[in-house]
């Protein structure tokens, strides 16, 4: 667990692909560089998405842990 | 003569010689060349569940941070079409295109299991259930994250297409040689 303050959170619960990635793009978008974003997903794909996302786009994947079928990412804006 | 790959067979040394240690330079250019930041999408085929893929893919990869493009040609074109045009074209045979082939990105037609429409209906019903976006939204979210729509003028022009007919944000309608272009100069395309 970090403990630095998330900039913004993603609600992509109950969505699927590819709304979890464009959310979060859009969401992480305007954010400064170093910024936190949290990401809560159920598609069991965004597991891998997400690290093929932050490896295209450079952003850093700090985080991924899954909790009842609740996916978190926590992602470093670039 | 065949020649059948076996454990023992050895590659010609030239060809192996400095692959175990490629210099950083090599690695950089390797590094740098498989990153593509371009994606030419050539919409075709009109489909509903291609034209699904088409949007998913653009809206991606736009997500992703590529610049994309999307080529609205033939069958193709027809989502371009605002959601209120019922019939376009000028001619009978233009207007009875557009009248059994209704336009728009809420009319596509499934390439199988259509059945007169069931088909299409079931599938955006369970696009809903399972919080699946249409292709209509991902259309429109793809345009707000800067994806180019290229609409293709030869199948503007035989179609009998208006400009007031077709949504807004459209790039200047383009042919075969500006679609050619990009492709030569590198850009992944693909053709849906």
């Amino acid at each position: 667990m970090t403990l630095e303050a998330i900039a913004q959170r993603v609600d992509a619960r109950g969505l699927s692909c590819p709304l979890p990635i464009v959310r979060t793009a859009i969401a992480i978008k305007p954010l400064a560089s170093g910024a936190l974003v949290e990401v809560l997903a159920t598609d069991p794909g965004s597991t891998k998405d997400f690290v093929a996302w932050a490896k295209t786009t450079g952003n850093e994947l700090v985080e991924s842990t899954v909790e009842e079928g609740v996916y978190r990412f926590l992602l470093r804006r670039k | 003569m065949t020649t059948t790959m076996t454990p023992e067979t050895k590659l010609p040394t030239e060809l192996v010689d400095g692959l175990d240690d490629p210099s950083p330079e090599v690695e950089a250019a390797l590094e740098g060349a498989a990153k593509t930041k371009e994606l030419l999408i050539i919409c075709e085929s009109g489909d509903l569940e291609k034209t699904w893929a088409t949007t998913i893919l653009a809206s991606t990869a736009a997500a992703s941070g590529m610049n994309v493009s999307i080529f609205f040609t033939f069958w193709g074109f027809f989502p371009l079409v605002r959601p209120e045009v019922r019939v376009t074209g000028e001619n009978w045979m233009q207007k009875m295109m557009s009248i059994m082939n209704r336009p728009g990105v809420d009319h596509l037609k499934l390439s199988r299991m259509n059945f007169m429409g069931m088909g299409p209906w079931m599938m955006k019903k369970l696009a809903k259930k399972y919080g699946v976006a249409e292709p209509g939204e991902l259309l429109q979210m793809a345009q707000a994250m800067g994806v180019k729509f290229l609409p293709c003028q030869m199948s503007m022009d035989m179609m009998g297409f208006k400009r007031e007919d077709l949504i807004d944000g459209l790039e200047e309608p383009v042919g075969a040689a500006s679609v050619l272009e990009m492709i030569a100069s590198g850009t992944p395309a693909l053709f849906i």
